[in-house]
């Protein structure tokens, strides 16, 4: 059984701060960034930002809202990232929390390729070459810890735990939700370990708030394709 | 807050409305969403769509300064639609009470006005008295001069009809708020109301805020779990620092800063102590000379006697009549008659209404002190944008202040919870805490006065034992502000609580309302238990302390029926619990919360009414919660005015455009324009999430200014449209005192608004930046857009509604 995330986007106030706390754990470096006529920024994920607040105006059946979409990787349960990579000191699935890692020896990889095969679009190539993506905080996890953006979420939009408790909860959530919008729905639940809950359709939250309906047969693709070529990773990187 | 964080989580409804608490008290949230999933309501109306109306459940817009008659309005349908519950009206408010006959109301006008002055007599507005001195009452709520008929009179003219066309709200918009709203007067239901700046910084802020208090009175939602008056303060520690005398015109506590008529400890005792001869009303002031003498006695310790008066006379004392506020001494800073200045943890230069003013004024200065973490706008004010060094007199002190984390001490959050603090790393560098700058530098002026000088009591008789082993000790502070018996068989003893305080000189206590926070048994702020009190509403009575005496919802006596029972059962806050013997309760006990005075309640179970009972709204001179309130500079019920700098010719509610009595300054630097097509739109300020006042310590911080670079300002599709401005591009936004650089959000979040037939637009911008960081130097403050005038009551400036223009550079 592996760990899983709850984002319950009908709570949060995109007030940033799970933002904040994943660069802050991770020590990375704030971007330069420019008002682009927005609060959303830096403008995209990064190799130096694992975590971005996307935030959308939306007219929908004459009200506007304001949709707040915490994106991150999903850590999938069928990774096609690491099914892709080929390679388990690159990019590995931890045993105990099913945390997708992406390790220094993804520089070098075809990356691109890695990067194409996610459905989510999330992982991010350093200046090295590197790629770079959320973590699940597994250090923090091992040791007890809650991932940093879910122990500074105020209002309870994150959440994480056992995948079996965090499914049900995201399925109560949507009960309840669902009352009020009959539009709600949890996302990708079967095939990810990062469990979003909308209001709206959920193109409008983020363009890769879902996966595309051929990602995951990409997978089985991709994976058929990696019986065939285990040998020009290493090849490539020889080089 | 007269209720607490916590307490939001047990609302059936709550307005948030002034404030924006999802984005500038993220934490509040927790209980807010809480509340909505228990089934709560959450209504949200601002000028703009915000993160908070993202999660409201209802959301609407109305233009800035046009508060009271949005909620005039809402008096109106509740008195129309009898809302109101009639059963606590009644019985706990002064709307039984009988206005006297030189009280009126006319062509936006109270009587007593005088147009010279700017000013009212008060007495006009003064309640009819019965033949002992007591308020005369109609229970019945039926005499024409009483108070809930006045009020029905008064805010009659606030038709849905007439307030949509002043504050542009759609009536449909109107109607469905009132309603929702007005259902909490149900008995049982609580709605709360949580508000900040956006209803202060106004020349009708006190009135704003008067208005939904009289709502929640009217609704029955004082001293009730999920209910109350609730500010959202905008510092961790801003009510604890109002608590201890922030503003010039109170002592610690909320006693009165004495005025130069008060001649003698007791002529000032008498002037502010109210009398009242109803036997049932505590009228708790009546205790002021209590409170006052403890505090000299600790000012001044044994050099303080009856004999001298407590070293009254030493403490200086204000004009009669004069104003000493922010506004009022950058006025005078201006002028240049003030020379010297301690900016003490703040930043004037970029904080201030009319940041520009302020900047001149410091110019003024012979010196200026600033202490603080960091450098900033004010004390590099000498080098800042148009400013030429060789030409600024002003020498300016650094004193580098450590941060909070690094000294040990108290803050006292919204909730009126003091919670002590421990040191974690000690101060950075040569930086020191507040208490050992403070310290250090009264010693030195006391060392300066040892042998010469001239009025040298205050200085050479002042108290200060604060040190241990040569250093400030928070301790002892906090012990000095709980006070001690100096005489008697407890002398030396920290004092119980402030009902043990004596005005003979045998107590001390710095601040007679945290008198109880720590005492023998120890520091009362520093308690971490987290069990809560039998009736589970979240009080935790044994987390930290809370003023009064611990007491987590003030005026909780009007959660009660006259028979002592709660009018929620399940959400409950105290219940009298004594015992009952032939109809009547025969021994005293309150259970839950600690009760607003322990008196019996009003009424025995068998319906007899109680000598020994007290009405609930203890601090009150007659015992009631104040619905008409005489006291105010403005009026005795509030009135819609438009704020000084308008885009309306006439307030359409009366003859009056601006509220009569609103402070007018009348430098060269106090230019207002108001229907000027040269500043046609209308602006307002605000906060966002990512930053934090001035932004000194957030914009240095660079994941934060990755979130929010530049200074902004936010305007409609429709007026972008009307100006040919694009997203994201720099446009330069213009007042009659000043302009700023900043970049545009063209959003749908704002509305062009309707008012009067006439298509109004609206902008805001956020008031975090300074020209000293972001390194650019591009990032400037907006209040050098913004005016100086403020609420005639307390003068806070009014900063959240005045006229702009934007234009493409």
């Amino acid at each position: 059984m592996s760990k899983s995330f709850f984002v319950d986007t009908t709570l949060c106030t995109a007030c940033r701060a799970c933002q904040v706390a994943c660069k802050q754990w991770h020590d990375l470096p704030a971007e330069e960034t420019k008002n682009r006529g927005t609060y959303e920024n830096p403008a995209d994920l990064s190799f130096d930002t694992y975590k971005l607040v996307r935030m959308r105006e939306e007219v929908i059946g004459g009200k506007l809202k304001w949709l707040f979409f915490p994106e991150q990787c999903r850590h999938c349960v069928e990774a096609p990232c690491l099914d892709t990579a080929g390679d388990a000191s690159a990019i590995y699935k931890d045993a105990a929390t099913g945390a997708i890692i992406f390790t220094a020896n993804t520089k070098g990889m075809n990356v691109d390729e890695i990067i194409e095969s996610c459905p989510y679009n999330i992982p991010r190539k350093g200046p090295d070459g590197t790629l770079a993506k959320c973590d699940m905080c597994l250090d923090r996890v091992q040791n007890g810890l809650l991932p940093a953006c879910v122990k500074t979420c105020p209002t309870g939009a994150m959440n994480f735990g056992e995948r079996a408790d965090i499914v049900a909860l995201a399925k109560s959530r949507l009960f309840a939700v669902k009352k009020a919008n009959p539009k709600a729905a949890l996302l990708d639940t079967d095939d990810v370990n990062v469990i979003y809950l909308v209001a709206e359709k959920p193109s409008l939250y983020h363009k890769f708030a879902v996966a595309s309906n051929a990602a995951f047969d990409i997978t089985r693709q991709v994976a058929l394709r990696r019986m065939f070529t285990p040998l020009t990773n290493i090849v490539s990187r020889l080089l | 807050m007269t209720n607490h964080w916590i307490d939001i989580k047990n609302s059936d409804c709550i307005l948030i409305m002034g404030s924006n608490a999802a984005e500038n008290h993220p934490i509040s949230f927790k209980y807010v969403t809480e509340a909505q999933q228990k089934g709560a309501k959450v209504i949200n109306v601002d000028p703009r769509f915000t993160r908070t109306s993202s999660r409201a459940d209802i959301y609407t817009a109305l233009r800035s300064g046009t508060d009271i008659a949005f909620l005039g309005g809402m008096i109106k349908y509740i008195m129309d639609n009898k809302l109101y519950n009639k059963e606590y009206v009644a019985n706990y408010t002064n709307a039984t009470f009988i206005v006297g006959k030189s009280f009126k109301f006319k062509n936006g006008l109270f009587s007593g006005y005088d147009s010279k002055k700017r000013k009212y007599d008060k007495s006009k507005w003064a309640f009819a008295m019965d033949a002992k001195g007591v308020p005369k009452m109609d229970r019945t709520l039926k005499n024409s001069r009483c108070v809930l008929q006045l009020l029905k009179k008064h805010f009659s003219r606030y038709n849905t009809k007439l307030v949509s066309k002043i504050t542009g709200t759609p009536r449909e918009d109107l109607l469905k708020i009132y309603q929702t709203y007005a259902a909490s007067g149900a008995t049982g239901k609580a709605a709360t109301i949580m508000y900040a700046m956006g209803w202060t910084q106004h020349t009708v802020g006190v009135q704003n805020i008067r208005t939904m208090a009289m709502i929640q009175l009217l609704l029955g939602n004082m001293g009730v779990a999920g209910g109350g008056v609730n500010a959202l303060r905008g510092e961790s520690n801003v009510q604890g620092s109002t608590d201890h005398c922030l503003l010039w015109h109170i002592w610690p506590g909320y006693l009165k800063t004495p005025r130069a008529s008060n001649v003698s400890l007791d002529a000032y005792n008498k002037k502010w102590t109210p009398k009242s001869n109803d036997p049932l009303s505590a009228n708790w002031w009546q205790n002021y000379a209590k409170y006052s003498v403890s505090l000299l006695k600790s000012f001044f310790g044994e050099k303080a006697t009856k004999k001298n008066d407590f070293g009254y006379s030493w403490l200086p004392k204000v004009d009669d009549g004069k104003a000493y506020s922010w506004l009022d001494l950058f006025d005078e800073m201006y002028k240049g008659s003030i020379k010297g200045f301690f900016a003490w943890g703040q930043n004037p230069a970029c904080s201030g209404a009319n940041a520009g003013k302020t900047r001149k004024a410091m110019e003024r200065l012979d010196w200026m002190v600033n202490v603080n973490l960091f450098d900033n706008e004010t004390g590099s004010f000498w080098k800042g944008p148009g400013v030429n060094p060789s030409k600024v007199k002003t020498e300016v002190f650094m004193l580098p202040a450590c941060t909070s984390v690094e000294k040990e001490g108290s803050i006292t959050n919204s909730g009126r919870w003091m919670q002590w603090r421990y040191q974690g790393p000690k101060p950075l560098g040569n930086s020191l805490s507040d208490g050992d700058i403070i310290i250090a530098l009264g010693e030195k002026i006391k060392s300066a006065y040892k042998n010469s000088g001239t009025f040298t009591q205050p200085i050479r008789n002042l108290k200060w034992d604060y040190l241990t082993n040569g250093e400030y000790d928070p301790h002892k502070v906090a012990k000095e502000i709980n006070g001690y018996y100096l005489e008697g068989p407890k002398k030396g003893k920290l004092v119980e609580s402030f009902g043990k305080l004596k005005a003979d000189g045998s107590t001390s206590s710095a601040n007679w309302l945290y008198c109880h926070s720590y005492t023998e048994k120890g520091n009362m702020s520093a308690r971490r238990s987290k069990q809560d009190a039998p009736n589970n509403i979240g009080l935790y009575p044994g987390f930290a302390w809370c003023w009064p005496v611990n007491r987590r919802i003030i005026y909780n006596r009007a959660s009660v029926d006259l028979k002592g029972q709660p009018w929620d059962k399940k959400d409950w806050v105290i219940k009298f619990a004594g015992d009952v013997k032939g109809g009547k309760y025969v021994s005293k006990k309150w259970v839950g919360d600690v009760p607003d005075g322990g008196w019996y309640p009003l009424e025995n179970p068998d319906g007899s009414k109680r000598e020994d009972a007290k009405h609930p709204f203890i601090m009150r001179k007659h015992g009631h919660a104040q619905i008409y309130g005489p006291g105010r500079a403005d009026g005795p019920f509030p009135e819609h005015y438009e704020p000084l700098e308008c885009p309306v010719e006439k307030n359409l509610m009366n003859k009056q455009r601006i509220n009569p009595v609103a402070p007018i300054y009348k430098t060269k630097a106090d230019a207002f324009a108001t229907c000027d097509p040269k500043y046609p739109f209308v602006g307002t300020t605000y906060r966002v999430s990512e930053h934090w006042q001035t932004g000194l310590m957030t914009r240095p911080q660079p994941w934060l200014l990755e979130l929010q670079p530049q200074v902004f300002v936010e305007m409609s599709e429709e007026l972008a449209k009307l100006k040919g401005i694009k997203n994201g591009e720099r446009v330069l936004a213009t007042s009659a005192r000043g302009s700023l650089k900043c970049t545009a959000i063209v959003t749908k979040r704002f509305k062009p608004f309707k008012i009067a037939g006439n298509t109004v637009h609206q902008v805001g911008f956020p008031w975090h930046y300074g020209w000293r960081w972001p390194e650019s130097g591009e990032e400037e403050s907006a209040n050098l857009l913004t005016p100086s005038t403020g609420d005639p009551n307390t003068r806070i400036p009014e900063t959240k509604a005045f006229m702009v223009n934007v234009k493409k550079i």
